[in-house]
């Protein structure tokens, strides 16, 4: 087994090879506006760490969100064209699972990511593998009765430490390619379902409806 | 890289607006043109909305490569290169093509070609009426552009020389069509009454054609409000629109100043073949009245049929496979998505290629001035 992973959904672009029992090599940076330029050089970087090419491996993982649209994208169709072009399968994974994963908890936590707009993604889990509830995109002091107290992971967390007050400081702050990678390593071992490689937006689109035609003539 | 195969074997996609386009190219052979529109999801919004169209070009992009590859008949690993457009257009939906091109040349170990869009329009013409001659005056025309460039070199040497200083004539098109209620996009339904109506009913003004105004710019703001006032007053009055007279009167006036700038351009700079590209060029009334006028004028006309005209990814291929067979440089795996990439750049050369044609433009930090994350 020789699994690529990439995670956009977040301001880290990252990336990780994982053998099924392993790491081989990862690459994380934080830069919310350069995923675009980001992605394949550290794709490429990581491969030729790990002394593979591309066409080793034997499916692809990807972090399908929640994340803001337009970063989210670039890791959904790059693990899409990629599976396309080697012909391998290309699993799905919920972004914040990846942070859980990480965290390594075995007590009830929430991970939150910042969904910008004053929002967070968040959800809620059992312990590091088990995910309680369906991501969600929330204002935090919405949320401050349900969190208040709870250990808490992830930048949305840090940045809203007056709701999250039960944030672990020490992190996972950022998603981490490496987490995501071992944790579907797991879950093929153990044959587990994937979600498929779509996007979770959980927002509509903005889509302002113009508003009717505007009269030109003075009145 | 003229070879026994007739040219080299070129991918190319397309993402700077609302279609996703996969061509496949040849040389100047057209092998595939597969396209997956979103114009429908659009249409209630009366014009083209950058999420709508980013969330639909991730969803169409494998498939309608699958289909580009079938249709052409070809397997992936025989292609010379990927193209893809790279800039201008709308920079969420641009970087979903950018993206995939890069997975997609990375994975077969092919050169990436990030291409400008607007060159793009005018190689298209390589697949219907041959090489381009040299050098080529090429109107553009289209929901996003208006604009008059004289190519001495497609793959090198593109200069703008006139441009709309307000409205593209797609847009005017789309407006006047909002005014009448006629839904969007604008263009074919326009050019549909107006074949009932009487061009010289009504005389709308021509933008920018007074004896001290720029000679090869495009104003088209002016007239869409003289459209929209007119209506306006046959409505305040109780009268009844005549639609067919007031589309066949509005689409001539846009016909007349196009055409004749064009022709002008032309004949300044010693020019004989004028080529016209963008969704524009599919009208009726433009490609009769640029036909009349280039005879009269000596000029050799070159118009690809309507849907090379539009954005396709035929036209990416095209452009991709002429760097190829030139020998220009491929891009970098870091290549970015600019959404206002200059016209005077055919396409984004890598770092470590030499500076054939000494540009250079901050492409790192180009992007990060749109907003991203809408
Ligand atoms: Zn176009």
């Amino acid at each position: 087994m020789l699994l690529l992973a990439l995670d956009t959904a977040t301001p880290a672009v990252t990336v990780a090879l994982h053998d099924g029992s392993r790491v081989l090599a990862e690459s994380c940076q934080v830069d919310a506006r350069r995923h675009g330029e980001l992605l394949l050089p550290a794709v490429d970087r990581v491969l030729s760490e790990a002394g593979t090419k591309l066409d080793a491996v034997t499916g692809l993982v990807v972090g399908v969100g929640p994340g803001p649209y337009t970063g989210l994208r670039v890791g959904l169709v790059t693990a899409a064209t990629f599976g396309a072009a080697l012909d391998v399968p290309v699993h799905g994974l919920c972004s914040l699972d990846g942070l859980a994963y990480a965290a390594g908890l075995d007590e009830p936590f929430v991970v939150a990511t910042d969904a910008r707009r004053k929002e967070v993604y968040w959800a809620r889990y059992a312990d590091a593998r088990t995910r309680l509830t369906e991501p969600a995109v929330d204002r935090p002091a919405d949320l401050a009765d349900q969190v208040a107290g709870v250990p808490a992971v992830g930048a949305g967390a840090l940045l809203y430490d007056a709701v999250f007050t039960g944030v672990r400081r020490e992190g996972p702050e950022h998603q981490s390619a490496a987490a995501l990678a071992a944790l579907a390593a797991e879950k093929l071992a153990a044959g587990e379902e994937f979600l498929p490689d779509r996007p979770l937006y959980l927002r509509r689109p903005d889509a302002q409806v113009p508003a009717n035609y505007k009269v030109v003539t003075p009145q | 890289m003229a070879d026994a195969r007739g040219g080299p074997l070129v991918l190319g996609i397309e993402t700077s607006c609302d279609e996703t386009g996969v061509g496949i190219v040849r040389g100047h052979t057209l092998l595939a043109d597969a396209v997956a529109s979103s114009v429908d999801e659009h249409a209630r919004f009366g014009g083209v909305v950058p999420e709508i169209a980013s969330r639909a070009h991730l969803e169409a992009m494998v498939p309608t490569i699958r289909r580009a590859l079938k249709d052409a008949g070809v397997t992936a690993g025989d292609l010379d290169g990927i193209a893809v457009t790279a800039g201008p257009g709308l920079a969420g939906a641009l970087l979903v093509g950018v993206s995939a091109a890069k997975a997609y040349a990375y994975a077969l170990g092919k050169p990436l070609y990030g291409v400008n869009h607007l060159a793009s329009h005018i190689c298209v013409d390589q697949l219907e009426h041959g090489a381009l001659p040299e050098p080529t005056m090429a109107l553009l025309v289209s929901g996003g552009h208006s604009s008059l460039l004289l190519a001495p070199d497609i793959t090198a040497d593109v200069r703008p020389l006139g441009a709309t200083i307000d409205d593209a004539a797609g847009e005017a098109f789309d407006k006047v069509a909002r005014v009448l209620n006629l839904g969007f996009p604008g263009g074919p339904v326009i050019d549909r009454y107006a074949r009932e109506g009487d061009p010289d009913a009504i005389r709308f003004p021509r933008g920018l054609t007074g004896p001290r105004d720029p000679l090869y710019d495009f104003s088209f703001s002016g007239l869409k409000t003289a459209v929209a006032r007119w209506i306006e007053a046959k409505r305040a009055a109780g009268e009844q629109v005549p639609v067919a007279d007031v589309s066949a009167s509005f689409q001539e006036a846009v016909v007349d100043v196009l055409t004749r700038k064009a022709v002008r351009a032309c004949k300044d700079n010693g020019v004989d073949h004028l080529m016209i590209g963008g969704g524009v060029a599919a009208n009726s009334r433009l490609r009769a009245m640029a036909a009349r006028r280039c005879e009269d004028a000596g000029i050799t006309l070159r118009v690809p049929r309507p849907k090379l005209c539009t954005d396709n990814g035929a036209m990416v291929a095209a452009l991709g496979a002429e760097m190829v067979a030139r020998n220009r440089a491929a891009s970098d795996w870091d290549l970015s998505a600019d959404s206002s990439l200059p016209v005077t750049e055919p396409h984004v050369p890598g770092e470590a290629a030499p500076h054939s044609h000494g540009h250079s433009h901050d492409h790192v930090h180009e992007i990060s001035k749109d907003n991203l994350y809408s």
